[in-house]
């Protein structure tokens, strides 16, 4: 059958041109100012701005968090979709909404929460100062909000793919005589291995873009506890625009390479998506 | 080898063991005490638990104070704003949301994958980067808010500027809960309603949009969970003015920073429960419309 | 009830002409040049393998598919010309595409309220004519349904009686039991064909099924890779295949080569008087497999050796070993052969046959 789709052949034009301007408007003009107001003193204050050594240090601090936070909420999801998809118990669908949630949640309560548990004022607050153990305002802290934040993000990927999967090639492998451990590792991950990419893809850029939960967390100290979103709030309200905007940009870039990886995922392995993904 | 030698041993673990398989049925794929104790473990204490103090840490107040601390001008001033405007922004997401999805499905052309991409721009742009960028736009130098300027319209800190931003982020929400319904919806039922006479409007009324009706719903509720809890996007344009531009969220921060724990976790926990109050009512909602024979 | 087509339709002969349509999607040639006449109130079936093009000539009926060349006239008018919502014919698809968020009675009566106000009926006459159609369908009482609570049949009837709602001048189905299993296709066939006497209305069938079409059918039209091959009543069709391609199509059909000379064909070893109108040469041999009759290895007819006798339901099925080809011929259990055992040499000769140039 021909794929031709039933149109509104005298709309077309217009709706485009009202898409376009709509996304245009809302969409493409804030990402072009990030970059237009990043290079508006030139670039020499562009580099500058992104050498200083705060800066340098916002992007270690967002490198690192990101490097401990996104394998372990790879490693959760791939055993949080294991355990959803393969095995039926009472409570999988409380399971599967907890693991949700924060999804559902406001990423300053996503902050809150750490603060309320390793506050000073927290649960643990005062057992954290007599060990002299600092979780809120480090690193810790840092690394605990954007677990939470960025949690649900692979097993959200891996769950609706694996379930359309089924299980008949790892009940053939056991069959077979494979362990449990040569059978997820032979058999399933191949399976989802494009998924599970994009699932991290998804899970870090929000990991490196995160604010709301980090700033919460983090108490702004410079050079120290700012990750890169935090450093530019810093600058921008010490108004220091081209500062904030370059670092910004650094940001934005990585949200471009994000989408463009993303789409490239997309359309080449469709077929080895979840559904949703599919084009 | 006896047959029950090549299958793995259920009963792995003695008495723990007996237990699990009870909960998980029968099953003879392996690994279900691990992945499940990874599973739980991890989201004990990484969900549970904080969510837990966030549950219990309001009661130190009392009700009588909880309810003192709700009902305070300035804070229920925040939570109705931020209620408020991010369901007219969710609301504007469902035309806006119509539009894209349906121009990406149903026609050609040139730069459409282009376009079909930078609708997750707001969902993969960091939050503080779009504030900013949405800031300088807006604001009364910037080029839309001198426009709005003419026209006698404040788009920078006044509620307005926090409307568009958190139009912004809501847009990929429902586009992408439109599209592969429409995607996938059936050419013969539009040709039937052809065949029988429907002019196009008519067939985008009575056969297209019905069908698209739950995704819409979806997409909207989706755009206002997370607009509710904005945070990056917002706290730049908003000008957080007490009583008039000051979102909820920043009504969090501000009282963990005057170490009022407890005024914080109020304030937090009535926005989760709003929160899930409107999203149970969306799926009720939802749940008995698909009663009626669709889908 | 009266479902007869509006007056503008005149009783003429031809009602529906189509000539010279072609329709190519790409390169793939959809349907080339294809030319055929139905008469008023015929029951016309197009029949033929997948990629035909049978579906496709339907849809240029309906108005879904524009032609590349060509033209269509229905009671005279130029039928191109009208956009699909004009044309009042009636379609009903292979999977129905029933609106599942309308009940059956808004399904039925959409055609009907979707007109201009100035031709749409009154509420209580479409009420009133849900419920005729809905008892036309045998479906009465279940107004309130929604399509997801229906049965295949049920739905296929629904769709039905959503398309005759508009009192068409056309009725056009495309394989509309292929998704029903095969017990309920046979019953809505009956009730089809039925329906179709009552309502008096043109009606074109397209089914890959030749038992379907030679049993619903008027006439019907054979298309193979986009081009019409033979168009007649069943009958003309079963007893005088055009090409070995119908031949085939129509029925099981066991295939030899020969040689005709003068008034005698030569197949193997075998002569017989050759049918009256073969030209001379080569030619191919056709005949059905239970249309042969076994005699001894010393009679008259095609040396064949009994590889295997099986009895199966109504038929002894026989595998024979004729001109090195293995055939399947078949007897019926009530007159079984005699002497013709696994192992025997027999001679088997075809009651009926025809030829076609090699």
């Amino acid at each position: 059958m021909s794929g031709r789709r039933i149109q509104l052949p005298g709309l077309a034009p217009l709706f485009v041109a009202a898409s376009v301007a709509v996304m245009g408007v809302l969409v493409i003009l804030p990402l072009i100012t990030v970059f237009h107001d990043a290079l508006s003193k030139g670039t020499g204050a562009f580099l500058a701005a992104i050498r200083e050594p705060d800066a340098i240090a916002a992007i270690k601090l967002t490198l690192i968090v990101a490097a401990i936070a996104v394998p372990l909420n790879a490693v959760f999801g791939v055993a949080a979709a294991w355990t959803v998809t393969k095995f039926d118990f009472r409570g999988k669908g409380v399971l599967l909404t907890v693991l949700d949630l924060p999804f559902s949640i406001s990423p300053v309560i996503s902050g809150l929460v750490w603060v309320l548990l390793f506050g000073a004022q927290g649960w643990f607050g005062e057992w954290l100062t007599d060990h002299d153990v600092k979780i809120v305002f480090a690193l810790p802290g840092l690394v605990l909000a954007t677990i939470l934040v960025t949690l649900p993000f692979v097993a959200r990927e891996l769950i609706p793919l694996m379930q359309d999967q089924g299980s008949d090639e790892e009940v053939a492998a056991i069959t077979l005589g494979a362990g449990g451990f040569t059978t997820f590792w032979r058999i399933t991950l191949p399976n989802i291995k494009w998924a599970l990419l994009y699932g991290v893809l998804l899970c870090n850029a929000r990991a490196m873009g995160e604010f709301g939960a980090v700033s919460v967390v983090s108490g702004h100290i410079r050079g120290l506890t700012n990750t890169l979103p935090l450093h530019v709030e810093v600058l921008y309200n010490d108004y220091d625009f081209v500062g904030a905007f370059a670092a910004a940009s650094i940001l934005a870039s990585l949200g471009l390479v994000t989408l463009v990886l993303k789409t490239v995922l997309e359309w080449r392995y469709s077929g080895e998506l979840s559904a949703s993904r599919r084009h | 080898m006896t047959a029950s030698a090549s299958l793995p041993d259920r009963r792995a673990g003695g008495a723990g063991g007996l237990r699990l398989r009870r909960l998980r049925g029968h099953s003879i794929l392996p690994g279900f005490g691990v992945s499940l104790g990874i599973t739980l473990a991890y989201l004990g204490v990484i969900v549970v638990l904080p969510l837990t103090a966030l549950a219990l840490r309001p009661w130190e107040l009392g009700p009588a104070g909880i309810w003192r601390e709700l009902s305070d001008d300035r804070v229920a001033a925040a939570l109705k704003l931020s209620f408020s405007l991010s369901a007219y922004a969710a609301l504007l997401n469902a035309p806006l949301g119509l539009l894209i999805a349906w121009t990406l499905v149903r026609y050609r052309f040139p730069g459409q994958r282009i376009l079909d991409a930078l609708v997750d721009l707001p969902f993969a742009l960091p939050t503080a980067v779009a504030g900013i960028a949405l800031t300088a736009i807006y604001a009364p130098n910037g080029p839309m808010g001198a426009l709005a300027a003419k026209v006698g319209l404040k788009t920078a800190y006044s509620p307005l500027g926090i409307f568009i931003a958190l139009v912004f982020i809501g847009l990929p929400f429902v586009v992408r809960a439109i599209q592969p319904v429409l995607q996938d919806l059936d050419r013969e039922v539009e040709e039937a309603a052809q065949t029988l006479g429907a002019n196009d409007l008519q067939r985008v009324a009575y056969v297209v949009m019905p069908a698209l009706g739950p995704a819409m719903i979806s997409g909207v509720s989706l755009a206002f969970a997370r607009a509710v809890g904005e945070y990056g996007s917002v706290v730049f344009i908003a000008g957080n003015m007490p009583m008039k531009t000051e979102i909820a969220p920043l009504l969090i921060v501000i009282k963990l920073e005057q170490y009022d724990y407890a005024g914080a976790a109020a304030v937090g926990l009535a926005m989760l429960a709003i929160s899930f109050g409107a999203l149970i009512v969306i799926n009720t909602v939802q749940i008995l419309l698909a009663r009626r024979g669709r889908t | 009830m009266n479902f007869r087509p509006a007056a503008d339709t005149e009783a003429s002969e031809l009602s529906l002409e189509i000539s010279g349509i072609s329709k190519a999607f790409g390169r793939f040639p959809a349907l080339n040049n294809v030319s055929l006449q139905a008469r008023d109130r015929e029951f016309l079936a197009l029949l033929g393998p997948s990629g035909s093009g049978k579906t496709t000539l339907l849809r240029v009926l309906a108005g879904l598919e524009r032609p590349d060349a060509g033209e269509v006239r229905f009671g005279g008018e130029d039928f191109l010309a009208l956009p699909v919502r004009r044309r009042r014919v009636g379609m009903v698809f292979q999977h129905y595409a029933l609106f599942r968020h309308m009940t059956v009675a808004q399904n039925i009566a959409f055609g009907l309220n979707v007109r201009r106000r100035s031709e749409r009926p009154s509420r209580e006459a479409v009420r009133a004519r849900v419920a005729d159609l809905l008892s036309l369908v045998q479906l009465e009482g279940l107004e309130k349904r929604f399509p997801a609570q229906l049965s295949g049949g049920q739905r296929q009837r629904v769709a039905l009686a959503r398309a005759l709602a508009i009192e068409p001048r056309m009725l056009l189905l495309d394989e509309p039991f292929g998704a029903l299993d095969a017990q309920v296709r046979r019953e809505l066939r009956h009730w089809l064909r039925e329906l179709h006497d009552r309502a008096g209305v043109t009606t074109v069938f397209v089914t890959h099924d030749q038992e379907e079409a030679l049993d619903l059918a008027d006439r019907v039209a054979i298309l193979k890779d986009g081009e019409l091959v033979q168009l007649g009543a069943p009958n003309t069709l079963y007893e005088n295949p055009a090409t070995p391609f119908v031949y085939d199509f129509l029925g099981p059909a066991c295939r030899l080569s020969g040689r005709v000379e003068g008034p005698r064909l030569t197949v193997a070893d075998w002569e017989t008087a050759a049918p009256k109108d073969a030209a001379d040469g080569p030619v191919e041999v056709f005949f059905r497999p239970d249309e042969v009759a076994f005699a001894p290895a010393d009679g008259a007819g095609l040396a064949a050796q009994v590889r295997a006798v099986a009895a199966r339901g109504p038929e002894v099925r026989i595998e024979c070993l004729i001109e090195g080809q293995v055939l399947e011929l078949k007897a019926h259990q009530s007159q079984p052969p005699a002497g013709v055992a696994p192992g025997l040499s027999v001679r088997v000769k075809p009651l009926r046959l025809r030829v076609y140039p090699a």
